[in-house]
């Protein structure tokens, strides 16, 4: 038993006969190192996000324009009033959430399709269904914004032409040029590039499914549906719940498509695109930093509302118990 | 074993399957070998195959040349370098979150999850500003920074979800074997980390790669402008012209060496994505 102890590994809780004074001697060491190793990540993660976003709360408070560096006046919560009376603001943060809505209901269907086909489907074809969804996780956002765009581009595109039998389409329908089209062109980008993540995170929810009791309720004679609904979904809540509240948080923060397609043209302008129009386009730095700061809040927003309401457990979903 | 109407389901699935992911990127391969000429006519596929486009942006000659291999240098060089960073730092911080048992472990993976959620554009306000003061602003320095919040903290979900699964006692069998503790890291632990190290750098050389706004926010010359940045600035032959061919053919470019690691390791990018993710 002694010879035990000696030869565990450092992770592992020492059983109570060693002596206490040891333990903590040890255990002070064993902290050190590690917060020596994990000390300079944890320092990194901090200076890229926490010190930008304080900064921008503190320039939030200002008047402070770059085309007028020296003009800057102190105005307190004055960006924030002018920021949310504004109908810009209201209009963006609406298209937002409408976008982040049903790309993620939508992906959430057809990644579950997608988990679905992979869970059944035999080794061989796995490999292949796998590579295949592989490729538009790993395409840069941008380059599918220009594949989909040129595809249903008035000049260059051949949607138009294919589906001219569909009544609303047909060769002079630009689908840039309003609100409603312009939308779903950006939404299908966003959805094709995106649904794989989702549906492998889905897949990895199914494989832990214990498959016992899928048998046990096919012998029990339930229809597919009936598994489908009472016994997989339910065993999956926790891979569901977090799936979604990635992908809504990441579709909340959309701005590559927008901006290849349309760059907010007719009423598609996201919250992201008005930051960036804001800051670094008419070099508004304390408007922008306002902006900046009130999308940090509904991210956080979010994530309350999904930890506390949906009770999605992120660390233990997520592997750390 | 399968039914002929299951291989038959099966056949219709997969081809529904391949035809949803790749067509775009079909779409727009067939886009780029058009004649500028054709490019308007609303066919998928070109008439004749044409490499004009892609003269455009490598030939000696091509107009978007000096836009596109500028920002393929700098694409390549400041993801490589961010993902390696990152990669470094999360395997050291991995290990000790794996193996060692210390206060302010969760605090470390809360933080990087926290990391991993925030609103990019959050912080390329301020970063621009500030950027713009020290003379960051438009270096490859001033990109590899603000990267690590993208590659940072997945590397270090990835990673010790990886190393969690690592026998750790190898490495004191091997000492009790008479290896010296190096001998025994190396001989026991490096081969059996290696690969989650190496899947982690592939995801996060992704994601890295994937960047677009800082790529846009904090560049202004090819000095240091990423592709995807590059690709909203392209503009056509003549200001008649659009640039729809020269976009396509540099898109492809870089769509070609995804499309390569996706199919040289989409096992281990599978396992990557999945085990740092949803782990009861």
């Amino acid at each position: 038993m002694s010879a035990d102890v000696e030869t565990r590994a450092p992770g592992t809780k020492e059983p109570g006969r060693a002596g206490k004074a040891v333990r903590s001697d040890r255990a002070k060491a064993e902290a050190r190192l590690g917060w020596w190793l994990a000390g300079p990540a944890f320092v990194v993660m901090l200076a890229v996000t926490l010190y930008p976003i304080l900064q921008a709360l503190y320039d939030s408070l200002f008047q402070y324009r770059l085309t007028a560096p020296d003009d800057q006046k102190f105005v307190g919560l004055g960006n924030y009033q002018t920021v949310l009376t504004d109908r810009v603001f209201w209009g963006a943060l609406l298209v937002t959430l409408l976008i982040t809505v049903v790309t993620v209901v939508i992906e959430l269907v057809l990644g579950f399709a997608l988990a679905l086909v992979m869970h059944r489907a035999i080794k061989s074809l796995r490999g292949i269904l796998r590579t295949a969804i592989l490729v538009p996780y790993g395409i840069i956002t941008v380059v599918s914004a220009f594949a989909w765009f040129y595809m249903f581009d008035i000049q260059s595109g051949f949607v138009n032409h294919w589906f001219d039998w569909v009544p609303g389409i047909s060769p002079d329908l630009n689908w840039f040029a309003q609100q409603g089209t312009s939308l779903f062109v950006i939404c299908a980008s966003e959805i094709w590039k995106t649904t794989p993540f989702i549906s492998l995170l889905l897949l990895a929810g199914l494989a832990q499914v214990p498959t016992e009791l899928e048998e046990a309720a096919e012998v029990d004679g339930a229809t597919w549906w009936q598994r489908f609904a009472r016994v997989i979904v339910p065993n999956m809540k926790a891979a569901i719940m977090v799936a979604v509240l990635f992908r809504a948080l990441d579709a909340f923060r959309i701005f590559d498509n927008v901006f290849i397609m349309t760059n907010g043209a007719n009423g598609t302008t996201v919250l992201s695109l008005l930051a960036y129009r804001t800051s670094i386009g008419r070099l508004e730095i304390g408007l922008g930093s306002a902006i900046s700061v009130l999308l940090f809040l509904c991210v956080i927003l979010i994530c309350f509302i999904a930890i506390k309401l949906f009770k999605v457990d992120l660390a233990s979903a997520r592997g750390e118990g | 074993m399968m039914t002929t109407r299951q291989r038959v389901a099966w056949g219709v699935i997969l081809v529904l399957v391949m035809v949803w992911a790749l067509f775009p990127v079909v779409s727009i391969f067939a886009t780029s070998f058009k004649l500028p000429s054709e490019l308007n006519i609303g066919t998928f596929w070109p008439k004749t195959w044409t490499t004009t486009n892609y003269e455009q942006i490598l030939g000696p000659d091509g107009s978007a040349r000096d836009l596109f291999l500028p920002a393929l240098r700098n694409s390549i060089g400041i993801s490589l370098i961010s993902t390696a960073v990152a990669v470094v730092l999360a395997t050291i911080a991995a290990y000790a979150i794996a193996r060692l048992d210390f206060p302010g472990k969760r605090l470390v993976l809360t933080t990087a999850l926290g990391v991993s959620i925030f609103p990019v554009i959050s912080i390329v306000t301020p970063l621009f500003n500030v950027w713009r003061n020290i003379g960051l602003y438009d270096t490859w320095l001033g990109l590899i920074i603000p990267y690590l919040s993208l590659t940072l903290p997945i590397s270090i979900w990835t990673l010790a979800a990886f190393f969690r699964q690592i026998p750790w006692e190898l490495e004191q069998a091997a000492q009790v074997d008479g290896a010296t503790s190096w001998q025994a890291f190396r001989k026991a632990i490096v081969p059996l980390a290696a690969p989650g190290v190496f899947t982690t750098a592939l995801i996060a050389f992704f994601i890295a790669w994937n960047d677009f706004v800082y790529g846009i926010s904090l560049t202004s010359t090819s000095a240091a402008r990423p592709v995807p940045a590059a690709l909203a600035f392209f503009t056509g032959a003549s200001q008649f012209e659009e640039p729809t061919g020269a976009i396509s053919a540099a898109a492809v470019v870089v769509t070609i060496p995804v499309v390569i690691l996706v199919l040289l390791f989409q096992r281990q990018i599978v396992s990557g994505l999945t085990q740092g993710a949803v782990k009861g």
